[in-house]
């Protein structure tokens, strides 16, 4: 039962990731910590943060939310909601995608559909802010990396890894 | 020119990051204009069918060494310059449904390549090869997050990795919003959807079911009107 509870919610945030995960983190948080109880606000910001430290898709994070309700199964069903509808639209859409290539609806999609991303994910990230945000320190963290990636050129990962770094540093 | 572009992603591969994105798609589309990466073998003919487990493999080294987000970047480096399995306009007109759909990028990047090279199958390993790697470090993250979630050293850690994500996602928005926030009509949605979410709290399935209908319908497509605007616009095009 509590199984498909997690493919269920899991499958719900899948369908409405229009602009990936940063996109669905206010109503996953919703869910996840308001709704069902499964972790409180400080986890979810700290499972998201575990999501940052592994290659490859960060929202694969959403295993560690199943695991705590359900264990391995939970992990499990967690991810093949998280993916499994989102993939099968992808799957259909790109097989008649280039039938649609000459028509004008698909660029009025197109087009549509960019602000609202951006403001998905301008939602997301201040929902996130607001989660893992919780002093000066953190505060600080976030700002230098922003201004850092608008106006270098720095791989992503190592501020990821120096954001913990600093913050254990100067924390302790 | 052709071979700076070429050469660019290369130049600093590695890195991720929205500005990754920005400049393989740039990359993308001004060599796909010049026709700079000749076509792929497998658009052509069949001869050169890419195997199944090959896919897998391209796939699964792409998800153990993409971090930072900047998955289509290097997803462009290995597919179109490296295996040449595709050519730019297909690259950029997957990387465009991606990005309308929902899901990521890179599940849908890899759905779609593995969907134009080996049909149903080529789609499922090369999905599966993206994400297994960070699936099962992730998972490994958080067994040991179950057992040592508590200690203060790891909320420290986790906090700093956090606050850095927050502002690696406001950048990634930042810039790949760049265009949408200069337009006055795209701004306004922009806040609306902001807003809504973000202050009022929404739900989401709501949000997307108001917004999204309405800015697609500001966005519909229109009958041209009079000769003269197509005179002006066809100028402007020869300029």
């Amino acid at each position: 039962m509590t199984l498909l509870t997690v493919l269920w919610v899991f499958g719900a945030l899948s369908v409405m990731a229009v602009g990936g995960g940063t996109a669905v983190l206010p109503e996953m948080k919703a869910l996840t910590v308001n709704e069902y109880h499964w972790l409180n606000a400080d986890q979810f910001g700290q499972v998201y943060s575990l999501g940052q430290l592994a290659p490859g898709p960060n929202m694969l994070m959403v295993s560690v939310i199943g695991y705590r309700v359900a264990g391995f199964p939970g992990a499990l069903a967690a991810i093949v909601g998280f993916f499994l509808p989102a993939g099968l639209i992808m799957f259909f859409c790109g097989r008649i995608w280039d039938r649609f290539a000459e028509s004008p609806w698909k660029v009025a999609v197109q087009r549509g559909l960019a602000p609202l991303t951006i403001g998905l994910m301008l939602a997301g990230t201040w929902v996130l802010a607001r989660t893992v945000i919780l002093g000066p320190m953190t505060a600080l963290i976030a700002v230098v990396v922003t201004v850092v990636l608008l106006v270098k050129h720095v791989n992503p990962a190592l501020l990821i890894f120096g954001g913990g770094i600093a913050s254990w540093l100067l924390g302790r | 020119m052709t071979n700076e572009v070429l050469r660019r992603p290369e130049a600093h591969e590695g890195p991720g990051g929205a500005d990754e994105t920005r400049a393989a798609k740039a990359a993308a589309a001004a060599s796909a204009r010049a026709g700079a990466v000749p076509a792929p073998a497998a658009a052509g003919a069949q001869a050169e069918r890419v195997t199944l487990w090959r896919l897998f493999l391209v796939f699964l080294t792409l998800g153990a060494t993409s971090f930072g987000g900047g998955v289509v970047a290097y997803l462009r480096q290995a597919l179109v310059v490296r295996q040449r399995w595709l050519d730019d306009e297909t690259f950029l007109s997957g990387l465009e449904l991606s990005q309308t759909l929902p899901g990521l990028n890179a599940t849908n990047m890899s759905i779609y390549v593995g969907e134009r090279l080996r049909g149903v199958s080529g789609a499922l390993v090369a999905v599966l090869g993206m994400i297994l790697p960070g699936a099962g470090i992730v998972m490994l993250l958080g067994v040991l997050y179950a057992s040592h979630g508590h200690l203060p050293d790891v909320s420290l850690v986790l906090g700093g990795v956090g606050a850095a994500a927050v502002g690696l996602t406001l950048a990634t928005t930042l810039q790949i919003g760049r265009k949408q926030l200069a337009k006055p009509l795209d701004l306004s949605l922009v806040v609306l959807t902001f807003v809504v979410i973000g202050v009022f709290r929404v739900s989401l399935p709501v949000a997307l079911l108001t917004i999204g209908p309405l800015s697609v319908w500001l966005y519909r497509p229109r009958a041209r009107t009079t000769p003269t605007n197509d005179a002006a616009s066809a100028g402007e095009a020869a300029r």
